[in-house]
């Protein structure tokens, strides 16, 4: 409780920068306006425009906060294509276009955590795989994301495989790789003590594993899944873009820019931001149950 | 008494002869062990002194496969070290307790006993007796960071005691510990030799610990690592501490210190 006050300070913080800049941003447009009209705009008029403009360079924070509200419970609950009138989640809100987004993102998770941790698996028990992966993994990494998420999309897309599967695999390109190096370190962590210990015993290398390797990782584990969901995210949202989808909060982001929506822009923004700090903050939830169970503290 | 008797008549325990060791090392070639030649009977508590470098440690590591020697023979209960490790010999004793973190004491000692498939309720009792004998019990559900060091390395060695080794191979496993817990704690070892009748060798920089705890000394010095002294100690086996004071103990006190000079001076 002790970090709420500096959090909350730094959050303050921000928000002033954020309105102190909307008023440079969007004061040009609000002057021009009011010199068409032939009118002399004083002080507090140009600031009360800067904040209520429809399409603003920088929307106002309060505004941002207005938009997620009506794009998400506003619209589900009375919507006409909303979930309460029509039984299913409505294409006009961010409620809808964050669960395709999410989808993707935890389907392309998941196999990029399997891949990930298998591949640090055959790494550290395999000398070939160790001599030669690593370096793979690390050069995919440098290929920029959004040069090679159209490809994938387009390849996939010739063979027949379109909507969550591309997306997901964008999604596990970005999430396997923290995943492989946080495991790699976590199952070289015991010391060559408890590997003699292991071998005074005759354990197997299956033994050696469940018993001493995997356990010893935990901790490396979910700092890396961490890292991993949020880019998961990342590539889910990156996979919406060349693809000219019509649903996802990439999909938002595209037509929000298309048609000069910046308020549309900034709330799928947030969006994201809120569904990644949410993700983070259950794997954290469960790696201090894990680790408690286990007897170590987070 | 019955096993120094015994120990004239059967084979022994661990027998090494002209046993050599060379560490392939970037600054050359490095004689850990040159021409051991050392027989360990059953029942018998064996240290090996030296100063660092000596191959002491060495010498234990081969006996438990964790080394290979590059000559000579070893034989571990008439095997070679490495049969004998499949067929759980020994148990190993470390410098540092190396308890598991994410184990709770009792999981720590059952460690072994899971690996080596014993049933789960054959695990509990050999966990409550260990524990007992290491006189540990009520602790069975702390976690590792909860107790002392030396409450640790009774753990460690409960773990070592768990399964049926009749060899324990120690590696200066109080060297990490104060004088005083060290008394404790070698006055319990000798205690639970005495009560479940293994052979032991034990590894260790202290001259009071070797000559209070062992039957035989080992005396060892390095560049080569070799035995430079093997003392048969003429105490009897139930050794209160006070028999620190007495002649005997000083003399052969006296004749360790003056193997362990002797090495120094070929330098």
């Amino acid at each position: 409780m002790r970090n709420v006050i500096p959090v909350l300070t730094i959050v303050a913080a921000l928000i002033a920068l954020w309105y102190i800049a909307v008023v440079p941003m969007n004061g040009q447009w609000t002057q021009d306006q009011a010199r068409r009209a032939g009118q002399d705009l004083s002080f507090s008029e140009l600031v009360a425009d800067t904040m209520s403009q429809s399409r603003p360079r920088l929307p106002a924070p309060h505004q941002v906060a207005a938009e997620l509200w009506n794009s998400t419970i506003v619209e589900e609950m009375t919507g006409r294509r909303g979930f309460m009138n029509t039984g299913s989640l409505s294409n006009r809100s961010l409620i809808y276009h964050g669960w395709v987004t999410l989808s993707a993102t935890l389907l392309g998770f998941a196999i990029g955590s399997g891949l990930g941790i298998a591949l640090a698996v055959g790494i550290v028990h395999n000398r070939a795989m160790d001599a030669s992966v690593m370096p793979w993994a690390i050069a995919s990494q440098t290929i920029p994301i959004l040069a090679i998420a159209p490809m994938i999309i387009v390849v996939l897309n010739a063979v027949g495989i379109t909507g969550l599967i591309p997306k997901a695999i964008i999604s596990t390109y970005l999430s396997f790789f923290p995943v492989v190096v946080g495991m790699v370190k976590g199952l070289r962590a015991p010391d060559q003590m408890q590997l003699d210990l292991m071998k005074t015993y005759s354990a197997s290398g299956p033994q050696v594993f469940a018993k001493l390797r995997w356990p010893s990782a935990m901790p490396y584990l979910f700092a890396s899944l961490k890292v991993g969901i949020a880019a998961a995210l990342v590539g889910a949202i990156v996979a919406e873009l060349p693809t000219g989808a019509s649903a996802g909060l990439g999909a938002r982001l595209l037509s929000g820019s298309y048609f000069g929506q910046t308020l549309q822009i900034w709330s799928a923004l947030f969006a994201a931001a809120i569904l990644a700090a949410s993700m983070v903050a259950l794997i954290g939830l469960i790696q201090r149950v894990t680790l408690k169970r286990m007897g170590m503290a987070a | 008494m019955k096993d120094t008797r015994s120990s004239q008549t059967t084979a022994p325990v661990i027998e090494a002869q002209g046993l050599n060791l060379t560490f392939e090392t970037a600054d050359g070639p490095v004689q850990a062990l040159k021409d051991v030649e050392l027989s360990i009977h059953k029942g018998e508590f064996v240290s090996f002194i030296g100063p660092s470098g000596c191959g002491k440690t060495t010498f234990l590591r081969v006996i438990a496969d964790l080394e290979q020697p590059t000559a000579g023979t070893i034989t571990v209960n008439g095997m070679t070290p490495a049969e004998a490790r499949k067929a759980r010999a020994y148990g190993y004793v470390f410098q540092a307790a190396g308890l598991y973190p994410w184990r709770t004491i009792a999981g720590n000692v059952k460690l072994p006993l899971e690996i080596m498939g014993y049933a789960k309720s054959e695990q509990e009792k050999r966990v409550k007796n260990v524990l007992e004998l290491v006189e540990l019990s009520g602790f069975e559900r702390k976690f590792p960071w909860q107790l002392s060091g030396g409450m640790q390395q009774r753990a460690s060695i409960a773990r070592a005691l768990a399964f049926d080794a009749d060899i324990l191979l120690m590696d200066e496993p109080f060297g990490a510990l104060d004088e005083i817990v060290r008394d404790r704690l070698n006055e319990q070892l000798l205690d639970l030799w005495a009560r479940t009748e293994k052979t032991i060798g034990f590894v260790t920089h202290s001259i009071p610990e070797a000559v209070y705890l062992s039957t035989k000394i080992v005396v060892m010095s390095p560049r080569p690592g070799r035995i430079t002294d093997i003392i048969d100690s003429p105490l009897p086996r139930t050794r209160p501490l006070e028999i620190r004071d007495s002649p005997e103990f000083i003399e052969i006190a006296h004749r360790v210190r003056d193997g362990l000079r002797a090495g120094h001076l070929d330098d």
